[in-house]
């Protein structure tokens, strides 16, 4: 675990300098994750098995556990119940009608440009 | 009683209490929904941040206190953003191929969300602040407040927003992949991802493994387009 973790970690803070540094508009963690992706590409190029099995596991118990990580900021809605009741006839109307429609936009696009899957 | 009262001074000076409760009531949050055999609504994030909200007013505690101990576990969302690296690098042969297209579809879907939400909150008079936190609503939420604090949103609202998304996009998914007359898992899951993170990405497992892990690899991309798309959109459509 501490290997992964302080790799996971590393990933994360080389992202928010080259996010800063670059002046990307994108979170420092989102760059992290790609970095992260190339890393595990070169590695399995050099025929090593991955991820590691450290990795493997650490990253599993990470996302398994993904809700818990939201709690802290969700609860933080209590600081916003104002502006949220002020708005939530814009806010309910703007959730359902918007999801609908990524929906079916990437639901059909999807089927209509993909050929059927060979069987693994 | 008097001792009490020291006792509890103390716990309210220390990260412990909050670090402890938010735990403790998520663990609870997670027996509930397995009860309850994972309905959509039972979902224990949603059940956590009421419950929370909840204590919080009852013991008249500020959030700016609780926050000092859940600063720790929401920490945690930047390392386990950068792990989402491991299942995408586990599905990255199924991506290339069918890139031709998935990265398509999902770039659509993505688009269509963010530009709907936005246009919809800023008709229906929302201010700025409301429809900056909607537009990363669809990606998973470490992702989505990275987003929503870059662009002047608010990382909390952003928060919500996503549980609710994902919460609606698991209602919603099957209504709309009828309607649309998609029969193939790979479609179904692809936009419960792209649409609805990895919440609807979970009840598509339910259904299909292979609507599951393609959910799984829409949830990965949808983050990385969101994060550079949404930036630039923000600009032009939130309004003054």
């Amino acid at each position: 675990m501490l290997n992964a973790l302080t790799l996971l970690v590393l990933c994360q803070f080389a992202g928010e300098v080259i996010a800063r540094l670059a002046l990307l508009p994108i979170p420092g963690p989102v760059v992290g994750l790609v970095l992260l992706l190339g890393g595990l590409i070169l590695r399995e190029r050099r025929g090593y098995a991955t991820p590691g099995a450290d990795l493997k596991a650490t990253a599993q118990g990470l996302l398994g556990n993904l809700g818990l990580l939201f709690v802290p900021a969700g609860v933080g809605v209590v600081t916003q119940l104002d502006v949220l009741g002020r708005n939530l006839l814009a806010v309910a109307v703007a959730i359902v009608v918007s999801t609908f429609a990524g929906l079916v936009v990437t639901g059909w696009i999807m089927q209509r440009l993909s050929r059927p899957e060979e069987e693994e | 009683m008097r001792h009490l009262f020291h006792l509890w001074v103390y716990l309210e000076t220390t990260p412990l209490l909050g670090l402890t409760v938010t735990l403790l009531v998520y663990r609870i949050a997670v027996a509930i929904s397995q009860r309850l055999h994972h309905a959509a609504l039972a979902n224990p994030v949603l059940i956590a941040i009421i419950t929370l909200a909840l204590l919080l007013a009852a013991t008249g505690t500020p959030y700016a206190a609780y926050f000092q101990g859940a600063q720790y576990v929401h920490f945690m969302l930047g390392p386990a953003t950068v792990a989402l690296a491991v299942p995408m690098h586990a599905n990255l042969r199924r991506i290339r191929r069918s890139a031709g297209a998935i990265v398509p579809a999902i770039l659509a879907g993505s688009l269509t969300a963010a530009i709907s939400a936005m246009l919809l909150a800023r008709l229906l008079g929302a201010p700025r602040e409301i429809t900056l936190s909607l537009a990363p609503k669809s990606v998973t939420t470490p992702i989505a407040m990275g987003i929503a604090e870059q662009i002047g949103g608010q990382p909390s609202l952003a928060a919500v927003f996503v549980l609710l998304t994902g919460l609606t996009a698991g209602v919603l998914v099957g209504p709309a992949m009828r309607l649309a007359r998609v029969t193939d898992w790979r479609a179904w899951g692809l936009a419960a991802g792209t649409a609805g993170h990895g919440l609807a990405t979970a009840r598509m497992l339910l259904l299909s493994e292979t609507a599951g892990a393609f959910g799984g690899l829409a949830i990965g991309l949808n983050g990385i387009f969101t994060a550079i798309i949404v930036p630039l959109l923000a600009g032009l459509l939130a309004g003054g």
